[in-house]
């Protein structure tokens, strides 16, 4: 039996894959080829904004719906002939067969973590261990000690993927080192960047290398326990995780005695409560053991003191996905990805301007440039690369004149940002850096647990500054306050949230600080993106009184006859934006600074 | 390790946080939410500081220091980071300092003076939240709010009731209780620690507010006037007012209290001693009004009636009370006053009706009759054996570690006790056996711990003698027939059995449940018995912990106000004892042991005069009725008292006491700790200390006592009284010393039989076991037990606690409890008053129905005089204690048809009317 696999990750599922699924069955039955095809459902595929994606005999559809199948199995399976107008286009325009192959966004990634993304049914166990699953946790029981376990890993040069980096071998060590009858293992599942989903495309797709990782994990430092701390906003992560546990559990590589060896381990899931700084690790175990999620003091840490006190691992998904690759293949295999202080892959999730959005997994030390054009696709719509934003809430943007820099933990840091979860988002000339520092203050003043002052209260008033700024009520005074305070707020937070939530605000300061200027100086913004500082006018040349701005306006803003030129009223106008969206002449446009009722503007 | 602070090099020799190290040598860090009662959280970043290669600032509170370590503590990137973060909290701050009653003792305008911060620059906002009003006591006004977390911190870690926890995130985080933003709506115990704590004007005591400001008060540190822990009290107070102001837990000794903690009554219990009810001028009967007199005619008074009645009776017609609420001092001169002065040894006080059963049952066991080990080691127990006693209620801030025990350091809880009390909820095993079964449940628990091979032989062979007598007392007891009297399931008692006796460290806590019995002094010593067979003595968290009931009941035992041994358990009918005594008092004394209080009560033919200090009989002693009958009858009665009270309405002279605000001295907490009582205002009106009191009465009895101040009075006792050789006023300044203190360079006894047991061999007693169950049991028309005691608000006879506004705000009436089922079937719903008739008389009381109670068993607090419980009771005796079976007594209960409200005394009245 020939395999069909349909993508079934997140993005595919929410652009109708189980649709396109259902049709492909039909057709199949229809046709009488149902016993000659087997449907795949998988994991993630990568090129989220091209779902949904199938891929029979290595050719590979996409933007698939009802019709599109129903041609494909007409005359690709029956036929024998593919279906041009469904493959991926190449940059040039190309077509090409085999994306997965002659696509640049495919073809020049290193597929660690996700090796088995979008080539196995993330809830059949058989499909995993049929790719090597579950090869390298019998390995470590049978033939290697715990220390060389470490010793592997150590030498690997894994770095935690969370965000901050940290050596894993090196954690791994000191939790072995410890002394204690009972330690833990915990998967850190709890992704909550806005923009980041590569751990839930693994946990979706690929679960059980994450149980693996735990379990050479928990046997490489002697914990007998594990938890999965996963967002509740992730119910199919949960849903795949809990089929992939409960089969673990029934062939032997979790519970007692796996593998028949004297090793016993269990891993249950915690499901979070909606509180972004729950992936901060201590409040992650406080909110495991039920109490308020919120974080404490580092030291200890947790692998001396833990969950309930003992000694406790917190590793992330995606470098727990790397554990089993790096013990089947060797660390001097891992260490040929990547750079010497930052060997293997890091998965991205690319989104913002750019063509291709979607997840993809390349080696560290590739620089900006190569992700954003070579794989990215390049910006949309002609227009110029303004900067890069990495690691969330928690990062900073990068200027376009730094995009050759390699990505790295260090280089990024050096740059003032954070490698984050992978989060990168693309901004070009139609953003404003002072409306992206403050569309991500206000994400942390909402996510702030409020136990320490600066990050509690600093937040806000930084917030409240941008606010102003944008708003054009800002003054010089203001500008310089507000790098004051993030710093202090920067320096004093108690937890990562705080500590980094001024990133955003004290990179766009180093990067774009005219823009705030003249934000504050002209009362203008340059990006035309802030809405205070901005009006929606008509070009009296291209309007042809066509009215559909006018239909379209919620307060009644426009007045016109049809065919006649139309008119925006400020003082009703509240700057949505659809006018300048419906209108079909490209008539509507905005200028800053704003212009008063009875102001004319001339066209641009 | 050396460290390096500013640029100075210090050296320390243990572990520390570098906050800790900088206070130590006096550099300044400012906090908000640091308290060092409570674990340190870091969550204001106040007490940051550089650390030489960290590019970090770190918070003090939380770094520990490290040998090497160079910290700053006063760089310009420090201080810029603490004014940011004071102007951040300002701007959420309401700036109303002219009104709050924090001004002058508050963090944040400290660090605002500091910065001089007149505005923030960072905005204002401000919450704009109505005031939690709904405690009686406490006030909470969230707009003040840091958000430091010490309230919530202090409820759950040391008070451990989690009143508080954080709610919503962010900005709006505040500390609430569980499901309300009301704390008079919560489970609240009303200590006050988080007022205590509060480092602003957020949570204030509500009595307090507007009396007077931070700066216009002075402070003097004293020991609680309540409950026998003896609580380390910082009392404010103004001077000019002459009234107390507020009252804070002494940071100086967490060893008693934690640094923090109070109970409602010693935080908020201090109203009565400016109560105009106070006496203020000695009274002469005339007739049956009383009449102001001058000191020198009251004394003159009191001195010819007992005279008069000397030479009519002879000196053992002469009965002198002391009292458990007394100092060291005056309970040392009241017996002193009886002996030396008048020649008798009728003296006793109300340790009597407390722990008579504890001096008997430990004294002939261990031989010593003293808490074993003291409140701080409970923290090492592995187990925790609770019987008949309560103290989450009488020993609130005891109780409170002793759930610390449970639930932060793991230790099992068994406790037995016929009502399902606080403790009992959280325990691993509740044995919830009938009242008066104490001994047969003990029995049963040793019977399965020899049975079981369970009992520790080497401590048995090394350390007693006795124990095949022990053994062959219970060779015939039937564990089923145990099980079947006490009402426990057999299961649960072999379980706590196994539990108690495989423990590394089990620790015994008894009280009143276990003496206040006609069988008190067997069921002590079954408890001494029970620790010596399974080893459980000499080290931490183990031992046999009677907990004292009053503040100096252990001190007033230590005083020989008892009728048959002189301060420090010499024996009165020891003639070398007696002749030392005679000696050092310079006149002859009388042979033979007094009479205990209850026997003087029931020998109105033998006692005609009485000298009652700072008691009220008529209230607390068994068979009130009676009771009254005597003191009515007596020929001369001195009473010497802060009130007039149901007793003392009696006398013939009343000489108005200095309450234990108003003196100085020493009190005796239940750990044997002598710790300092200390003057802090001036007495109300004319009353005086009992001590200088008795010397006036002394003289003018034929006896000169020279003393200008109780210190020299602790000399004396320094000399005469071996446990206390080592006391004196310098020494007991901070912390207080554990006796025996055997000499000036002694230092002190934290745990006693730590080698030995007190006898000269140094081998501990077993006693055989005799069974015998309470005199007076439920029969067919008294078909319900009444068992006694007291309650968390309230103490004793009511005169102090009665006259506090807010706590009685709080518990008003009188009550009593019954179980649901029993109410069912007499048809009484919550609040109706029912009326309950024992063999003595009868009262009138509202009942609450409530599930503490099993069935056919219904509890009364002591506490209300116009439901006295002591009508009820009965004062048959423990033949050697002869304390009476408060604890057990036969009654029935009717629905009083037609009457609704049980109306508290007019003075509880006034006090809740009072603005």
């Amino acid at each position: 039996m020939k395999e069909i696999r349909v993508c079934a990750g997140g993005a595919c599922i929410a652009s109708g894959a189980f649709s396109v699924r259902d049709a492909l069955l039909k057709e199949l039955k229809e046709k009488g080829l149902d016993g000659q095809y087997k449907i795949v459902e998988t994991g993630c595929m990568g090129m989220c904004s091209r779902g949904p994606f199938m891929v029979v005999d290595g050719v590979v559809y996409a933007k698939l719906n009802e019709r599109a199948v129903k041609e494909i199995v007409d005359s690709h399976l029956v036929g024998g002939k593919v279906v041009e107008k469904y493959l991926m286009a190449l940059p040039e325009g190309q077509k090409v067969k085999e994306a997965f192959k002659e696509h640049p966004f495919f073809s020049r990634q290193v597929k660690i973590v996700t090796r088995n993304l979008g080539k196995i049914d993330p809830k059949s166990i058989d499909d995993y261990i049929d790719r090597g699953g579950y090869k390298a946790l019998e390995k470590v029981l049978k033939e290697m000690k715990p220390q060389d376990v470490i010793e592997e890993i150590k030498n690997s040069g894994l770095r935690g993927r969370g965000g901050a980096g940290f050596p894993t071998g090196l954690k791994w060590e000191f939790a072995a080192k410890q002394k204690s009858d009972r330690k833990f293992v915990v998967c850190n599942a709890d992704e909550g960047d806005p923009g980041a989903f590569m751990d839930r495309a693994v946990l979706e797709g690929d679960p059980h290398s994450v149980l693996e990782g735990m379990a050479i994990a928990a046997y490489a430092i002697g914990a007998q326990q594990g938890y999965i701390y996963v967002r509740a906003e992730y119910p199919l992560a949960i849903e795949r995780l809990t089929v992939a546990i409960d089969q673990a559990r029934r062939r032997g590589f979790l519970g007692k005695n796996i593998l028949g060896t004297d090793f016993s381990f269990d891993i249950q899931i915690r499901i979070g409560a909606g509180a972004f700084v729950c992936g901060e690790e201590t409040a992650l175990m406080a909110s495991i053991m039920g109490e308020r999620g919120q974080p404490r003091v580092r030291p200890p840490y947790p692998v001396e003191k833990g969950l309930w006190g003992y000694p406790t691992v917190i590793n992330n998904v995606e470098t727990l996905a790397n554990i089993a690759w790096i013990i089947n293949n060797g660390w001097r295999e891992f260490r040929k990805y990547g750079t010497e202080k930052s060997p293997g892959t890091k998965v991205f999730a690319l989104a913002g301007k750019i063509n291709n959005t979607g997840l993809v997994e390349v080696p560290l030390g590739i620089t900006l440039r190569e992700l954003i054009y070579d794989i990215g696709g390049g910006i949309p719509g002609g227009k110029k690369l303004k900067a890069v934003q990495t690691g969330g809430p928690s990062g900073g943007v990068i200027p376009a004149d730094k995009i050759d820099t390699p990505i790295d933990y260090e280089s990024l840091t050096a740059l003032g940002t954070i490698m984050g979860s992978g989060g990168i988002i693309v901004l070009d000339e139609d953003d404003c850096m002072v409306d992206v520092a403050k569309f991500f203050l206000e994400f942390t003043v909402h996510e702030s647990c409020g136990k320490c002052t600066p990050c509690r209260e600093g937040t806000r008033a930084m917030y409240e500054i941008l606010d102003r700024i944008s708003k054009g009520e800002g003054t010089m005074e203001d500008i310089d306050a507000l790098e004051e305070l993030a710093v202090v707020v920067k320096e004093t937070s108690l937890c990562g949230l705080g500590q980094t939530a001024p990133n955003p605000v004290l990179t766009t300061l180093r990067y774009f600080r005219e823009e705030y200027e003249i934000h504050v100086k002209e009362k203008r913004c340059p990006a035309k993106k802030c809405r205070d500082l901005i009006s929606y006018v008509i070009d009296p040349k291209a309007c042809t009184g066509c009215t559909a701005c006018k239909i379209v306006c919620p307060t009644g803003a426009i007045e016109g006859e049809l065919n006649k030129l139309h008119y925006i009223h400020q003082d009703l106008c509240i700057k949505c934006g659809s006018c300048m969206d419906v209108c079909r002449f490209d008539a509507v446009f905005k200028v800053s600074p704003p212009i008063k009722e009875d102001e004319k503007v001339q066209s641009s | 390790m050396r460290v390096t602070i500013d640029g100075k090099e210090y050296t320390f020799d243990r572990p520390m946080t570098v906050l800790e190290a900088a206070k130590s040598v006096g550099v300044y860090i400012p906090t908000l939410c640091y308290h060092p009662a409570v674990e340190s959280i870091g969550a204001c970043r106040m007490c940051v500081v550089e650390i030489e290669g960290s590019p970090k600032l770190h918070t003090a509170c939380t770094t520990m220091i490290r040998d090497g370590m160079v910290i700053k503590t006063n760089t310009e990137r420090v201080q810029r980071a603490r004014r940011v973060n004071t102007e951040l909290l300002l701007s959420v701050h309401p700036n109303d300092c002219m009104t709050c009653d924090a001004n002058g003792h508050c963090a944040l305008q400290d660090l605002a003076y500091k910065f001089q911060i007149k505005e923030s620059r960072w905005g204002t906002r401000l919450r704009n939240l109505p005031i939690d009003d709904s405690h009686p006591l406490i006030l909470r006004d969230l707009n003040k709010c840091i958000q430091c977390q010490l309230c919530v911190r202090v409820c759950d870690e040391i008070q451990q009731m989690s009143i508080y926890s954080m709610v919503n995130r962010g900005a709006e985080s505040l500390p609430q209780p569980d499901m309300t933003d009301k704390l008079g709506e919560s489970d609240c115990v009303s200590c006050g620690a988080c007022a205590t704590i509060c480092p602003v004007g957020a949570i204030v005591e509500k009595p307090s507010i507007g009396k007077a400001r931070w700066w216009e008060v002075k402070k003097v540190k004293t020991t609680c006037p309540y409950c026998g822990v003896g609580c380390q009290l910082d009392v404010y107070y103004d001077p000019h007012k002459n009234e107390i102001v507020r009252i804070y837990a002494s940071e100086e000794n967490p060893e008693i209290n934690d640094g923090v903690l109070t109970c409602v009554k010693g935080k908020f219990g201090y109203e009565f001693v400016t109560s105009p009810d106070r006496l203020k001028k000695p009274l002469i009967r005339k007739g049956d009004k009383f009449v102001e007199a001058t000191w020198e005619e009251a004394l003159d008074y009191a001195a010819e009636g007992i005279l008069r009645v000397k030479e009519k009776y002879g000196p053992d017609a002469i009965g002198v009370l002391s009292s458990a609420k007394c100092t060291n001092e005056e309970n040392y001169l009241m017996q002193k006053l009886a002996r030396a002065v008048i020649g008798t040894n009728n003296v006793d006080h109300c340790a009597r009706l407390c722990h008579a059963s504890t001096v008997t049952g430990l004294a002939m066991t261990l031989g010593s009759a003293a808490m074993s080990n003291n409140l701080s080691d409970i923290l090492k127990a592995n187990v925790i054996f609770i019987i008949g006693a309560n103290p989450t209620e009488n020993h609130p801030v005891y109780g409170a570690r002793i759930k610390r025990a449970v639930r932060k350091y793991g230790a099992k809880l068994i406790v037995a006790d016929p009502r399902k009390i606080e403790l009992a909820k959280m325990a691993d095993i509740h044995l919830q056996h009938r009242p008066g079964t104490d001994t047969a449940l003990i029995s049963a628990m040793m019977k399965v711990i020899i049975d079981e091979k369970l009992y520790d032989e080497d401590f048995i062979k090394q350390r007693t003698k006795g124990f095949e007598e022990l053994a062959q007392s219970l060779k015939d007891l039937d564990i089923d027939w145990a099980a079947e009297v006490t009402g426990v399931p057999k299961d649960l008692i072999v379980k706590a059995a196994r539990m108690y006796a495989t423990a590394e460290r089990a620790a015994i806590l008894y009280a009143m449940g276990i003496t206040q019995h006609a069988n008190g002094t067997m069921n002590v010593a079954a408890l001494a018995d029970l620790a010596m067979m399974t080893g459980n003595f000499g080290k931490e968290g183990t031992g046999v912990n009677p907990l004292r009931g009053q503040n100096n009941v252990q001190g007033a035992c230590d005083m020989g106000a008892l009728p048959n041994v002189f301060p420090g358990y010499q024996k009165v009918e020891d003639e070398n004892v007696r002749k030392r005594f005679e000696e050092f008092w310079g006149v002859p004394l009388p042979p033979k042991a007094g009479m205990a209080l209850t026997d003087m009560f029931m020998h109105p033919e033998k006692i005609k005069a009485m000298i009652i200090m700072a008691e009220n009989p008529a209230v607390s002693d068994p068979n009130s009725k009676h009771v009254e009958e005597f003191l009515a009858g007596l020929e001369f009665y001195v009473s010497m008292d802060l009130f007039m009270n149901e007793s003392n309405r009696f006398a013939h002279v009343i000489l108005p006491a200095a309450s234990a605000f108003e003196k100085d001295g020493t009190f005796t907490n239940t750990e044997r700790r002598i710790v300092r009582v200390r003057k802090v205002l001036e007495p109300m009106g004319d009353s005086k200390p009992d001590w200088w009191i008795i010397k006036e009465l002394s003289k003018r009895l034929g006896y000169e006592m020279e003393y200008s101040h109780p210190s020299e009075i602790m000399e004396e006792i320094r000399k005469i009284t071996p446990i206390y050789a080592g006391v004196t006023y310098e020494r007991i300044e901070k912390k207080g010393l554990q006796w025996p203190v055997k000499d000036l360079e002694h230092p002190g006894t934290p745990i006693l039989h730590k080698d030995r047991f007190n006898f000269p061999d140094g081998k501990g007693r077993f006693i055989p076991i005799d069974i015998k169950l309470p005199p007076e049991l439920p029969d067919e028309e008294y078909p319900f037990y009444l068992t006694t005691g007291r309650m968390l608000y309230h103490f004793h006879t009511g005169t102090m606690t009665r006259r506090v506004k807010g706590i009685n705000k709080i518990v008003p009436k009188s009550y009593m409890e019954i179980s649901p089922e029993d109410a069912e079937k007499l048809g009484i719903r919550d609040g109706d008053v029912v009326k309950v008739t024992s063999r003595r008389g009868s009262i009138y009381i509202h009942a609450r129905v409530s599930d503490r109670m099993q069935k056919g068993v219904v509890f009364i607090p002591f506490h209300f005089a116009e439901s006295r419980a002591n009508i009820l009771t009965g004062d048959i005796l423990d033949p050697k204690a002869r304390i009476p079976s408060f604890k057990v007594a036969a009654v029935k209960i009717e629905k009083a048809e037609g009457v609704t409200e049980v109306q508290p005394p007019e003075y509880v009245k006034k006090v809740l009317q009072d603005q």
